[in-house]
C-alpha cells in the first residue's frame, strides 16, 4: 500500500475529480451535490453527473444498488464531469468494487470500514475482504469506521432513531473531503438550515456529524496533505449551478415571457425527462400550465390544442415517447402550428437503458414520421446551453410556424455546470405569426413570403373562423384538396420553409484550427468532451486540429461545406452507431468522412478520443 | 364589459364546403341539430371550436363555420383539453364515433371524463366502420356479420353509457339520430352544463349496418320502446303513457298503470342531478324500454376551476413575478 504521509505542504491543483459512491439509500447524491455547490461558491468551475440505478431501492448492499455522483472542479475551464477519478469515497464495498476501476492508481479512496462486513463483502461478491488482502495496494487507502464516528458524534442528540443517525454517515464523509480540499462546510450547514427548517434534530445532527469528519480529517494524520483549487478565471457576472433539464425548462419560461404567450407542457412521465415536468409543475406563479397526460400520444396532442388556441406549447419526451408522438408530430408539421417537442436521449432501442446517455434518435428526430414531413432539428450540447437551445426553439417554431425537435441527452440533462445568468430582458426578441385582424381576402393558408410561415389565427379572433386538420389542404383556401399538383406544391412548401431556418441561424463556429489536417466534428451533448480532448491535443501541440460542434441539424449552417473543405480528414464523433454521419454524407458529397462511435450508454472517454486523435493526426 | 353576443341563424353556422355524407346517413340531422342549436346556446360564433378525430363522423368541422381541427385518431379528447386549458373562454366540441372514441381513443376518451374539463363529446354510435367500409366496431353486437366478421361478431360491445359512467361521466345523454328536435335541446343543455358532457347519438348507418338501431327508434314503435327522461318527471312512456318504471329489489321493472294498482304515483322520478350513479347505469343499460334524453347531468367541479383556483393560490403565495427574478434567486454567486 502506498505511503499515507507524504509532503505536509498544501499542494495547488488545477482541477480534480471525485467520486461520492455508497447504497442508493446512503445520500450520494446529496453528497456530491452539495460539494459541486459549495465549490461553485468558491469560485471554480464545475461539471457534475449523477448515476444511479433504475431500481428506486435496490436491495441493500448488492452492486446493482450502487449510487454515484461524480464532481469535477477545476480553477481552468472545465467541460465535463470528467472520466478517472482523483478520489473516490466509498460507501461500502459494492460502492467499492463497482468504481474502483476509475480510480486512478496511487491515488486515494476512503472507505467506511464499518461497511466491510461478512454479509456486506458477501452481497458485494467479494471473495476476501479488499481492504486485507493487499488488491489494494496500487492506492492509498483511508479506512474510516464512519458509522461509529458518526453515532459517537450523535450520542447527545436525543430523539433520533438508529435509522436517522445511520443516514446522516454521508455527511461525515463529506466534512472529510471539504477538509482535504479546503472548503468551508459553511455552505452546506446553511443549507440545512434551510431545508429542514422545522427540525431541528435534523439540523443539529446533521451538522454535528459534518463538523466532525471535518475535525476528524484535519486532526488525524492518516490525511494526506490538503489540497486546494484555485478559483477559475471565469467571464464576470452572476453564476449559479444548473442542471441541464432545469435549464431546458427555464430556456421556455423565458421565451414564454419575451414573447408574451403562455406556456403549456403537455407530458407523460418518461425517465430521463420527467425533471422539465418536475420544474415546470412548480411555476403556476408565471401562469404555466403544466398537463400530465394519460400517455405520451396525449402529452403531444394536447399541446396540440393548445398551440391552436394561442399558446406556446411544449411536450417533452425521450426515445420511445418520441415514437408515440410521431403521428401527433406529422400533424403538428401538416397543420403548420407552433410545437417544441423535447427528446431528452437515452440509450435505445425499445426500453433499452433508460438511465443512460446515447444520441441514437437523430434519425428519428429527423424522418420517425409517415410521409414527407421534415420538421426544424436542433440540439443543445451542454447543461447550460439547454436554456438557449429550448429558447431558441421556442423562437424558431414561433416564427417559423413548424414544429421544431429539441434533443438533449442524459448525459446533458442530468449533469449540471454553473450557468451565467442571462436576463430576459438581453435575450433576442421573439416574434409571432398571429393574425391580428380578419382582412379582406384572407386566407388561412396565406404566408410570409420570407419564411413561408402561414399566419396563426386564433380561435377567439372574430371573421377568422377556419378549419384545418391533417388531410392534405388547398395552398391558399386551406379547404381540403386532394389536386395532384397541389399536394405536390404543399409538400415542397413545408420543405421549403424548414430549409429557409437556415437563413435565420449562426454559421457553425471552427475552434482550435481553422483549417488542417483533421477536423473533429460532434453534434449534442458530446461537446464537453470533445472539446476537451481536441484542447488537450492542441496543449500537446497537435496545432493541426479543429473543432466543429453542430447545434443547428436541420437546416444544417450555411457555411457547413465551406468548413469542411478546409480540413484534409473529417472525423465525426457520435454516441450512436453514425446518425449525423449520415445526414453529413445526404448534403454534401466528394468528402471521406471517417466515424468514431460509441454505443455503450456512455459518454465518450477522454483517453479513447484522444487514442482515436492521435490515430489520425499528424 | 362583453360585447353582447349576436343573433345568429343556423346558416352562420355552415361553411362554405360541400357536405359529403352518403344521402340518408343521420349525419346531416346530427350537423344541422348542432347548426340549430348553437344560436341558442348564447356563444360567439369565434368561440366555438370543434375538434374531431378520424371517421366518418369526423368530417363534421370541415361543415360548420367555426374554428375546428379534423385531427388523428382518437386524439380529439386530448386535443380538445389542450384547447380548453389553453383557453377556457371557448366553447369546446368534441366529434367523434364509436371506433374513434372507444377503440383508438379509448384511452382519451375515459381520461377526459375523469377529468370534467368543461367541453362536449357528441359521440355518433352506428355500431360499425363507415370509413373503412364495414369492419365491426367496439360497440357492433356479438353474432354481427361485417366485412371482418363473416362468421359473426365475436367481442362483445362495450355500452358508451355505462363505459362513459364508469369513468366518472358527469353528462350522459342518449338521443336517437332520427329525432332532431330532441337532439337540439341536448345540446343547448350540454353547453349550458359546466363540466364534460357525453351525447351519444345512436346513428344509422344506411350503407354498412342498416336498422341497427330500428327496434327502438322506428317511428311506428318508438313511443313503446323508448323512455325519454326528463329530470324531475315520472318515467313514463307507451303511446298511451300508461308503462313506467318501478324499482322491485336491485332491478328495474316495466309496470302499467292501472294494473296491479300501479299508480302514477308508484313510478320513478327521474333525478338526472343525483351524485350517485346507480340508478343512471341501471336506466344506460336497459333494452325494453330503451332510455333516452339526459340520464345523467351531475354538477361538479370541473378541471378548470381547480386548476385556476391552484394559479390564483399559488400566484398569491410566490415572491416571483418575473423569471428574472426566479433565475436570481437562491443560491447565486458573482464572478469579478
Amino acid at each position: 500500500m502506498i505511503p499515507l504521509i507524504e509532503d505536509q505542504n498544501q499542494e495547488v491543483l488545477e482541477a480534480v475529480i471525485i467520486r461520492f459512491v455508497g447504497d442508493s439509500g446512503d445520500g450520494m447524491q446529496l453528497t456530491g451535490t452539495q460539494f459541486s455547490d459549495t465549490s461553485a461558491m468558491f469560485g471554480n468551475d464545475v461539471a457534475t453527473f449523477p448515476n444511479y440505478p433504475a431500481e428506486i431501492r435496490a436491495p441493500q448492499g448488492s452492486l446493482y444498488g450502487v449510487s454515484g455522483f461524480q464532481v469535477h472542479i477545476g480553477s481552468v475551464e472545465i467541460s465535463t464531469p470528467g472520466d478517472n477519478v482523483d478520489l473516490l469515497v466509498a460507501m461500502n464495498p459494492a460502492g467499492l468494487k463497482t468504481n474502483l476501476h476509475a480510480l486512478k492508481p496511487g491515488h486515494t479512496v476512503i472507505v467506511d470500514s464499518d461497511a466491510f462486513t461478512k454479509k456486506n463483502l458477501e452481497k458485494a461478491l467479494y471473495e476476501s475482504n479488499p481492504l486485507e488482502d493487499g488488491s489494494l495496494e496500487n492506492y492509498r487507502v483511508i479506512e474510516v469506521a464512519m458509522t461509529s464516528l458518526t453515532k459517537e458524534a450523535l450520542k447527545e442528540v436525543e430523539g433520533l432513531d438508529n435509522k436517522s443517525i445511520t443516514r446522516s454517515k454521508n455527511m461525515f464523509s463529506l466534512g472529510m473531503v471539504y477538509w482535504m480540499y479546503d472548503r468551508s462546510p459553511e455552505y452546506t450547514i446553511e443549507f440545512f438550515n434551510k431545508k429542514f427548517k422545522n427540525k431541528p434534530q435534523i439540523i443539529e445532527a446533521n451538522t454535528k456529524v459534518l463538523n466532525a469528519g471535518f475535525y476528524f480529517a484535519e486532526t488525524l494524520e492518516l490525511i494526506p496533505n490538503a489540497y486546494t483549487i484555485a478559483p477559475a478565471k471565469m467571464e464576470a457576472g452572476t453564476y449559479r449551478i444548473i442542471m441541464g433539464n432545469t435549464a431546458t425548462a427555464w430556456g421556455f419560461l423565458a421565451a414564454a415571457e419575451k414573447s408574451g404567450l403562455e406556456l403549456f407542457l403537455g407530458s407523460y412521465p418518461i425517465t430521463p425527462a420527467t425533471d422539465i415536468l418536475h420544474e415546470l409543475v412548480k411555476h403556476k406563479h408565471f401562469g404555466v400550465k403544466a398537463f400530465q397526460a394519460e400517455d405520451e400520444i396525449a402529452g403531444i396532442t394536447s399541446s396540440i390544442g393548445a398551440a391552436f388556441a394561442g399558446d406556446l406549447a411544449i411536450t417533452t419526451t425521450s426515445g420511445p415517447g418520441l415514437a408515440l408522438k410521431g403521428e401527433a408530430l406529422g400533424l403538428a408539421m401538416m397543420i403548420e402550428l407552433p410545437l417544441v417537442v423535447v427528446n431528452v436521449q437515452r440509450g435505445g432501442p425499445s426500453t433499452g437503458l433508460p438511465t443512460k446517455t446515447e444520441q441514437s434518435d437523430l434519425l428519428q428526430a429527423m424522418y420517425g414520421r409517415n410521409g414527407e414531413s421534415p420538421v426544424i432539428v436542433i440540439a443543445a450540447s451542454t447543461p447550460a446551453n439547454c436554456f438557449d437551445f429550448a429558447y431558441m426553439a421556442s423562437k424558431l417554431t414561433l416564427e417559423h410556424m413548424t414544429p421544431v425537435v429539441l434533443l438533449t441527452d442524459g448525459y446533458i440533462a442530468n449533469g449540471s455546470a454553473p450557468w451565467k445568468i442571462q436576463s430576459v430582458e438581453s435575450m433576442p426578441e421573439i416574434k409571432n405569426n398571429i393574425v391580428k385582424e380578419a382582412k379582406e381576402n384572407w386566407h388561412p393558408y396565406d404566408r410570409n413570403q420570407d419564411t413561408l410561415a402561414r399566419g396563426w389565427a386564433i380561435p377567439g379572433s372574430e371573421g377568422l373562423e377556419h378549419r384545418v386538420g391533417g388531410l392534405e389542404k388547398d395552398k391558399v383556401s386551406g379547404n381540403v384538396s386532394y389536386v395532384p399538383e397541389n399536394h405536390e406544391h404543399m409538400i415542397s412548401t413545408r420543405a421549403e420553409k424548414v430549409r429557409r431556418v437556415q437563413n435565420y441561424i449562426p454559421d457553425v463556429e471552427v475552434e482550435f484550427a481553422q483549417e488542417g489536417d483533421l477536423l473533429v466534428v460532434g453534434w449534442g451533448g458530446t461537446y464537453g468532451s470533445l472539446h476537451s480532448a481536441v484542447k488537450q491535443m492542441n496543449d500537446e501541440g497537435y496545432s493541426n486540429i479543429g473543432f466543429a460542434h453542430f447545434n443547428y441539424i436541420n437546416p444544417l449552417p450555411k457555411n457547413t461545406e465551406e468548413v469542411l473543405k478546409k480540413f484534409k480528414k473529417i472525423l465525426v464523433c457520435e454516441l450512436n452507431n453514425g446518425q449525423f454521419v449520415q445526414i453529413l454524407k445526404i448534403n454534401f458529397s466528394g468528402f471521406d468522412f471517417l466515424q468514431f462511435n460509441k454505443v455503450q450508454g456512455l459518454p465518450f472517454a477522454n483517453n479513447e478520443l484522444i487514442q482515436k486523435f492521435k490515430s489520425l493526426a499528424k | 364589459m362583453e360585447a353582447a353576443v349576436k343573433e345568429y341563424t343556423y346558416k352562420d353556422f355552415a361553411s362554405d364546403q360541400e357536405v359529403r355524407w352518403c344521402p340518408g346517413c343521420d349525419d346531416y340531422v346530427i350537423l344541422r341539430s348542432m347548426q340549430k342549436a348553437l344560436p341558442e346556446m348564447g356563444v360567439k360564433k369565434e368561440d366555438v371550436v370543434f375538434i374531431s378525430g378520424i371517421g366518418c363522423s369526423s368530417r363534421f368541422p370541415y361543415y360548420m363555420d367555426t374554428y375546428g381541427m379534423h385531427s388523428i385518431h382518437g386524439r380529439a379528447p386530448a386535443i380538445a383539453s389542450g384547447v380548453k386549458l389553453a383557453n377556457p373562454d371557448l366553447s369546446v366540441w368534441v366529434i367523434t364515433g364509436d371506433g374513434d372514441s372507444m377503440a383508438i381513443g379509448g384511452n382519451h376518451f375515459i381520461h377526459v371524463l375523469r377529468r370534467n374539463l368543461d367541453l362536449n363529446i357528441v359521440l355518433f354510435n352506428n355500431e360499425i366502420y363507415g370509413l373503412t367500409k364495414g369492419q365491426f366496431s367496439p360497440t357492433s353486437l356479438v353474432g354481427q356479420k361485417t366485412k371482418s366478421s363473416p362468421y359473426g361478431n365475436t367481442q362483445p360491445p362495450f355500452s358508451a353509457g355505462e363505459l362513459a359512467i364508469g369513468a366518472q361521466a358527469r353528462f350522459f345523454a342518449r338521443i336517437s339520430g332520427n329525432t332532431p328536435k330532441e337532439m337540439t335541446q341536448v345540446f343547448v343543455d350540454a353547453e349550458k352544463f359546466k363540466g364534460t358532457s357525453l351525447i351519444e347519438v345512436m346513428q344509422n348507418c344506411p350503407i354498412f349496418n342498416d336498422g341497427a338501431f330500428t327496434k327502438f327508434t322506428d317511428k311506428a314503435v318508438r313511443e313503446d320502446r323508448q323512455l325519454f327522461v326528463e329530470h324531475g318527471k315520472p318515467m313514463v312512456f307507451g303511446k298511451e303513457k300508461d308503462k313506467g318504471l318501478i324499482l322491485k329489489g336491485l332491478k328495474l321493472e316495466v309496470a302499467t298503470i292501472g294494473e296491479n294498482g300501479i299508480t302514477q304515483e308508484d313510478l320513478l322520478v327521474h333525478n338526472a342531478k343525483d351524485e350517485d350513479p346507480t340508478l343512471h347505469q341501471m336506466l344506460v343499460r336497459s333494452e325494453y324500454p330503451m332510455v333516452t334524453g339526459i340520464i345523467r347531468s351531475f354538477d361538479d367541479v370541473t378541471l378548470e376551476e381547480r386548476e385556476d383556483a391552484l394559479t390564483e393560490q399559488v400566484k398569491a403565495d410566490s415572491q416571483f413575478s418575473k423569471t428574472d427574478d426566479l433565475f436570481f434567486s437562491g443560491d447565486i454567486y458573482n464572478v469579478f
